[in-house]
């Protein structure tokens, strides 16, 4: 756990010489080369790139769903290198994961799918969580879409339901990777916007992959990926 | 926390109920499966039962009977001086010569032949614990006089119908004609598709003796004065008679006519077939709908694990739903089991009940049955790797 220390603020991720390789023997191959990378509380960080570059894999070892192989990755003051697979469930807990499709569950309507997510959170009573899903629905302007399933949304709205899903376990770090990717211009540019306005009220930092050029304006931050390596320049010149 | 129940959204019941049509299908074969083993497990019991119904009513508390028979099918004769030597025993109170075989009855309506089970004994003597008899076995005193078992087969004839309609029925047993005087409860079993109860007297002729006499039995039945103990009695008896006849407790008579039929023949092993095939043929179908489920939701699992949720909520999620569909499956296969049941005991005159011990084993199968499958379609879960979903 980390140390009660005021000043100054702990960073939320903290990425030192962070290697990783995908296959085995002979078909292994580095993906990602001597990466280094913190992302400050409140920070709404985007990450681009070409397809293939590693984005995405950076992003999944951040959110503790796949073990990391070689250097330091620290998350929420939790050490991921070696980490048991309790570490890992607590670390994911405390973040939400907003994805390419919205994954929402199919059998699930809007609130319960939110309330999945609210579940996991210790200490409130079922009315609570279900509430809290309510709430966070209304936030994003679904209040006449509760007890809908997915089926009967729009990809639009699905998207912002996952957005509301991602919120509802009080994270401190939102992953998003390429959440506009299945939707079309405008809706897109609609979704990122409640994306940002949700992490700023909700006080949550964002990193967030994308390489969809209409909507880097609303980072704080732009980081650069090619070939498995961040172009440090970029993240040492913030836009 | 891990231990504290939490309300939380029923999620095993949301996936199932997701697809009407599947949970149906589901629900159907579970069923089924039940149905398969009631009737099967049902049969058997019944028939196991039924095996011993007579005996079970022998007024004895030690059953003399001869070392080569093994079962009612085979009762062989013995010296009636055997009873007669056990009867000298201090701790005997009374003793029953009984004749047993089968004998070719003759359809009074049709003249078809048919074998039925005889048993032939003094009308003094109570020999079964059935107040019909009791009251009836007066008539028997009289020569070629029988009661008839209103249980057996209708291919013995409409025996019943003509005596309640006061009509005299005779019918000819052996080739002789005899009287029915009355009739009595027993019920069918394996061996027997119909009972006649007679004089040993009228049964030694039946079986050629022109004077009615016979010094061979087939069973002899022995009460003991009140506290005596029939396991010491009969062990005594075992010892000190020859090797020609057994002494055996009513209970151990009992369990021995069971035991053939379990063991010595392939009756108990092709209902547990049947019954076997029921569980499988139900595993599978609950395997399948589970392994699909599995299979249609794996992003989603996928998912949950990223959100947090462990490989163990997952499998939570999984058993829950096999126990569902055991439960929700469990009630159609009761009904249709009590229903079989009905109807086979109105065309079989077998005992075959839904007992509490029946009800309660097909559950716990079916419940092991839904567990099992829902097991095996587990092992897709480790394949929800959180990282595969983006």
């Amino acid at each position: 756990m980390a140390t009660l220390q005021p000043t100054p603020p702990q960073p939320l991720v903290r990425i030192a010489e962070l290697n990783h390789w995908f296959g085995r023997g002979d078909q292994r191959r580095q993906v990602l080369h001597n990466l280094h990378l913190t992302l400050n509380p409140g920070e709404m960080v985007l990450l681009s790139g070409p397809s293939g570059c590693g984005k995405t894999t950076l992003l999944t070892l951040i959110g503790a769903l796949r073990t990391v192989q070689d250097g330091s990755l620290e998350v929420l003051g939790e050490q991921l290198l070696k980490a048991r697979k309790s570490v890992q469930r607590r670390v994911r807990r405390q973040m939400g994961i907003i994805f390419q499709s919205h994954n929402l569950l199919r059998c699930l309507t809007a609130t319960q799918n939110v309330q999945m997510a609210a579940d996991l959170v210790p200490g409130l009573s079922f009315d609570q969580r279900r509430q809290h899903a309510i709430d966070l629905l209304s936030e994003i302007g679904l209040e006449d879409h509760h007890g809908k399933h997915p089926s009967a949304l729009s990809g639009g709205q699905c998207q912002r339901v996952a957005i509301a899903r991602a919120l509802a376990g009080n994270p401190k770090v939102l992953l998003a990777d390429e959440p506009t990717a299945a939707l079309d211009r405008r809706t897109g540019r609609e979704v990122v916007e409640l994306l940002k306005r949700m992490a700023t009220q909700h006080h949550c930092a964002v990193l967030m992959v994308t390489h969809d050029p209409r909507i880097l304006d609303v980072a704080d931050r732009l980081l650069q990926m090619e070939d498995g390596r961040l172009s440090t320049a970029q993240e040492l010149a913030p836009l | 926390m891990r231990f504290v129940w939490r309300r939380r959204i029923p999620l095993a019941w949301c996936l199932l109920t997701r697809q009407p049509g599947r949970l149906v299908v589901a629900l159907a074969g579970i069923c089924f499966a039940g149905m398969l083993m009631f009737l099967q497990l049902g049969f058997r019991d019944a028939l196991f039962d039924a095996s011993i119904t007579i005996y079970r009513l022998f007024n004895a508390d030690v059953v003399v009977v001869s070392s080569t028979s093994s079962s009612s099918v085979s009762m062989e004769p013995f010296p009636q001086r055997r009873l007669f030597q056990a009867a000298s025993w201090p701790e005997v109170e009374s003793i029953a010569p009984v004749r047993w075989s089968l004998l070719v009855w003759k359809n009074p309506e049709t003249g078809s032949p048919r074998a039925i089970q005889a048993v032939g004994f003094d009308p003094n003597d109570d020999i079964l614990n059935l107040k019909s008899l009791t009251e009836q076995k007066k008539g028997l005193q009289l020569d070629q006089r029988v009661l008839y078992d209103r249980l057996s087969r209708p291919e013995f004839g409409p025996v019943e119908d003509w005596f309640n309609a006061g009509r005299t029925v005779t019918a000819e047993v052996q080739n002789t004609q005899v009287w029915v005087e009355g009739l009595v409860e027993l019920g069918v079993s394996f061996g027997a598709d119909g009972h006649l109860l007679t004089s040993n007297h009228t049964f030694n002729q039946l079986v050629g003796s022109s004077d009615g006499s016979s010094t061979s039995i087939e069973l002899g039945l022995i009460r003991l004065v009140p506290g005596a103990d029939p396991d010491a009695v009969a062990a005594a008896l075992n010892k000190a008679l020859p090797d020609d006849v057994q002494v055996l407790t009513k209970q151990e008579f009992l369990d021995s006519e069971q035991d053939y039929w379990r063991e010595a023949t392939s009756i108990g092993f092709i209902f547990n077939l049947g019954a076997a095939m029921g569980l499988v043929v139900g595993a599978v179908v609950v395997y399948q709908i589970l392994f699909s489920d599995v299979v249609d939701h794996l992003p989603e699992y996928a998912t949950l694990k990223a959100m947090g949720y462990s490989s163990m909520d997952l499998v939570m999620v999984i058993l829950q739903e096999s126990l569902l569909l055991a439960g929700f499956g469990y009630i159609p296969a009761f009904l249709a089991g009590k229903g079989i049941y009905g109807l086979a005991r109105g065309a079989t005159n077998l005992p075959i009940v839904m007992s509490s011990q029946m009800a309660i084993f097909v559950f716990v199968m079916i419940f092991v049955m839904c567990i099992i499958s829902g097991l095996l379609a587990m092992g897709k879960i480790r394949d929800a790797d959180p990282a595969e979903v983006f």
